[in-house]
C-alpha cells in the first residue's frame, strides 16, 4: 500500500545513505517510515486532494440541487459566468482589502507586543502570556459577537464613549455601510489574530543574538538604528513565516463576516460567496467555480511568498 | 534597566492585559444584562441578573444549546484523538527514521493547512448528501482532521526531534527490557509533547464554523458555534443578544481554564519549540 506512494529512489536517496547499493538497515528503515507515516500522509491527502477534485469536476456542470435532471455538461462557462460578473471582482477585492489591512496591522502591532513581552519583568510575565493566548483560543465566532455587539446602535457603548470623535454619534449605524462595517470586521479579526503573530515574532526574537546588540550599543547605535539593523534582519525568517501563515489565513476570512453582516453592503469575501451559491443557493456547479477559484488565489499567494521571498519554512522552523 | 524604563514596560504589560481582556468582560457584561438594559448605552449592566444562563441552560432556548455543547465536545475531542493518534506514528517517523519523502510529507501538511476551507465544504456538501453522511458527527469528524492533523505533524515532529532518544538505548545497557525502555523512558519524555499537540487540535476544531454550518441541518450534529451563528432567539418575539452572550461566555470558559493551566506549553507548541518553554 504504501509502496505506491514512495518517489523514485535513485533521486531522494537520502545524502548520508552511501551511493548505489542501499544496506538492508536502510531499505528497513524507509519501509518502517512510511509504514508508520504513510496513514498520517493518505488521511491528509483524502480529506483536501479528493474535494477539491470532486470540486473541479462539479465545476464543469450545470447543475442545481434542486433541480438534479437537468444537470448537463457545459465545460467551463461556471467560470465564464462567476469571472464576468461583478459580485466575483467585488468579494475579490474586499478580501484582498481585509487581508492587506489585517495583515499589515498586525505586523506592527505584533512586533509591539514581542517586544513588551520579551522585556516584561519576570513577575508578570507568566500572566501576559497567559493573557495574550485568550484572544487565540477564543471562537472567531464568540469574538465577532462580541465587537457587533460593541458597535451596534443599539447593543454597544462605543457611539456613546466615542461620540466626542468627529462623525460618531448616538445614532451611527456602523453596519448601514461598507466602509465602517469593513472596518469592525477588521478590527475583530486584527484583535483575535494578533497574538498568534506576536507569539512567532517573540520566538523569532528569542534568536536574535544578544551579543550583536551589545556590540551594536557599544558602537554609538540608537535604539531606531538597532532595531531596523540588529533585530528585524536577524529575525527575517520569523517574520515571513508569521507573514505567509497570516495572510493566507485572512484569505479565508468567513465567520466574521457571518456573524456581524451576513454578507450585506458588499462586504462579502470570496469565501462567502462559494458559501453563498453552494449552500444557500444550490448551485453546486457555480459554488464549485468560485471555490476552486479561490484554491487557486492561495495556491498563487502561497507560491508568491515562498519563489517571491524566498521563505525557507523548512530553515525557518529548524528543518534543516 | 532603569526606574524610568521598568515602568514604561510595566505599562506596557498592563496593556496588553487590557487588549486581551477588554472584549471578553464586555462579552461577560453583556452576558448580564437584562432585556430592558441592553440598548443603555453602557458598558456594565445596571442590574446583574442571570436571566440568560438560566434560558440557554433550563429554559427554552436550552433544547438549541445543550445538543450543540454536546455535539461540540464529542465531535472536537474524536477528531484531535484520531489525528494526535496518526500524528505520533508520523511524528515518530520524521523525528527518527531515515527515510525519503519527508519533507513531502512536511510540506503536504502546510499545504493542507492553509487549504481554503470552504473549498472543501462546497464538494463534501453533495458527496455527504449522496453518501448519507450529512448531519451527522462522522460527517464532520472526518472533514476536521483537515484542520487538526497538519498542525498536530508539525507541532509534535518539532516536539519529538527534542527528546534525547539515546535515553532508551542506555537504558537497555543498564538492562531493561525494550518495553520497559520504551514505556518507563520514552513515554515519559514524548507524552508532554502528545498532550500539548492534542490541546493546540482541540482549539483549532473548537473554533471551527463553516464546516459547522455547511454539512449540518439540525441538533443532531450542529456544534456550537454555528449553533450561536445562526441562533435567532427563542421566539421571534424575543431578542437573541442576551442569551447568544451567555452561551459564548459558556463555550470560551473552557478555552479559557485550558490557557490558564497550560499556557506555558501552548506557548512552545505554537511556536514549534523555538522559545524553550
Amino acid at each position: 500500500m504504501t509502496q505506491t506512494t514512495l518517489p523514485p529512489v535513485e533521486k531522494t536517496q537520502p545524502v548520508s545513505a552511501p551511493h548505489g547499493t542501499i544496506s538492508d538497515r536502510s531499505r528497513a528503515e524507509r519501509k518502517l517510515g512510511w509504514l508508520l507515516a504513510g496513514p498520517a500522509f493518505l488521511v491528509m491527502l483524502a480529506v483536501t486532494a479528493y474535494p477539491i477534485l470532486q470540486a473541479v469536476y462539479e465545476s464543469l456542470f450545470s447543475y442545481r440541487l434542486t433541480d438534479p435532471d437537468n444537470r448537463s455538461f457545459n465545460g467551463l462557462a461556471n467560470y465564464w459566468v462567476v469571472l464576468s460578473d461583478s459580485l466575483w471582482w467585488t468579494s475579490l477585492g474586499v478580501t484582498m482589502l481585509i487581508t492587506v489591512i489585517t495583515v499589515a496591522v498586525e505586523l506592527v502591532l505584533g512586533f509591539a507586543l514581542a517586544m513588551v513581552m520579551a522585556k516584561a519583568l519576570k513577575s508578570i510575565r507568566p500572566v501576559v502570556r497567559a493573557a495574550i493566548l485568550i484572544p487565540y483560543a477564543v471562537i472567531t465566532v464568540v469574538s465577532a459577537f462580541a465587537w457587533q455587539f460593541a458597535f451596534d446602535i443599539n447593543t454597544g457603548f462605543v457611539n456613546s464613549w466615542f461620540a466626542w470623535l468627529p462623525g460618531v454619534s448616538g445614532d451611527t449605524d456602523w453596519f448601514g455601510g461598507q466602509g465602517t462595517s469593513l472596518f469592525v470586521i477588521c478590527l475583530a479579526e486584527i484583535w483575535k489574530t494578533t497574538p498568534f503573530i506576536s507569539l512567532l515574532l517573540l520566538a523569532g526574537l528569542a534568536q536574535v543574538p544578544e551579543v550583536l546588540q551589545e556590540a551594536a550599543k557599544v558602537d554609538g547605535a540608537t535604539w531606531w538604528q538597532r532595531l531596523w539593523k540588529v533585530t528585524l534582519p536577524n529575525m527575517k525568517a520569523a517574520i515571513m513565516v508569521a507573514l505567509l501563515f497570516r495572510t493566507l489565513d485572512a484569505f479565508r476570512v468567513f465567520d466574521s463576516i457571518f456573524i456581524m453582516t451576513n454578507g450585506a453592503n458588499n462586504t462579502e469575501s470570496v469565501s462567502f460567496l462559494a458559501y453563498r451559491q453552494t449552500i444557500s443557493r444550490l448551485e453546486i456547479g457555480l459554488g464549485s467555480a468560485v471555490s476552486v477559484l479561490l484554491f487557486l488565489c492561495v495556491v498563487l499567494l502561497a507560491a508568491m511568498f515562498i519563489k517571491g521571498f524566498k521563505v525557507d519554512l523548512a530553515s525557518a522552523r529548524g528543518e534543516g | 534597566m532603569s526606574r524610568k524604563e521598568k515602568t514604561w514596560w510595566w505599562i506596557g504589560g498592563v496593556a496588553i492585559l487590557v487588549y486581551c481582556l477588554f472584549p471578553i468582560a464586555w462579552i461577560v457584561s453583556v452576558s448580564l444584562k437584562a432585556p430592558s438594559d441592553l440598548a443603555s448605552g453602557g458598558f456594565l449592566p445596571n442590574n446583574a441578573t442571570f436571566d440568560n444562563y438560566s434560558q440557554i441552560l433550563t429554559g427554552d432556548a436550552s433544547d438549541l444549546f445543550l445538543p450543540a455543547l454536546r455535539n461540540s465536545f464529542g465531535i472536537c475531542l474524536i477528531a484531535t484523538a484520531i489525528s494526535c493518534l496518526l500524528a505520533m506514528f508520523a511524528a515518530y517517523a520524521i523525528a527518527r527514521l531515515d527515510f525519503p519523502g519527508k519533507k513531502l510529507i512536511l510540506s503536504t501538511a502546510l499545504v493542507v493547512a492553509i487549504f481554503p476551507v470552504i473549498s472543501i465544504v462546497t464538494p463534501l456538501f453533495n458527496v455527504w448528501r449522496q453518501i448519507g453522511l450529512y448531519d451527522t458527527w462522522p460527517g464532520l469528524i472526518i472533514p476536521y482532521l483537515s484542520l487538526t492533523l497538519p498542525i498536530s505533524i508539525w507541532t509534535m515532529s518539532a516536539f519529538f526531534r527534542e527528546i534525547p532518544w539515546e535515553m532508551e538505548q542506555a537504558a537497555q545497557v543498564d538492562g531493561a527490557t525494550t518495553w520497559q525502555a520504551f514505556r518507563k523512558v520514552i513515554v515519559p519524555l514524548a507524552a508532554p509533547g502528545v498532550f500539548t499537540t492534542a490541546i493546540i487540535a482541540f482549539f483549532i476544531a473548537w473554533n471551527d464554523f463553516v464546516y459547522g454550518i455547511s454539512l449540518t441541518s439540525t441538533s443532531a450534529a450542529r456544534p456550537v458555534p454555528a449553533a450561536l451563528g445562526l441562533f435567532s432567539g427563542a421566539s421571534q418575539f424575543e431578542d437573541p443578544t442576551g442569551a447568544i452572550a451567555a452561551a459564548a461566555v459558556i463555550v470560551t470558559i473552557p478555552v479559557v481554564v485550558l490557557v490558564l493551566l497550560f499556557q506555558r506549553r501552548i506557548v512552545a507548541g505554537l511556536t514549534n519549540g523555538a522559545v524553550k518553554g
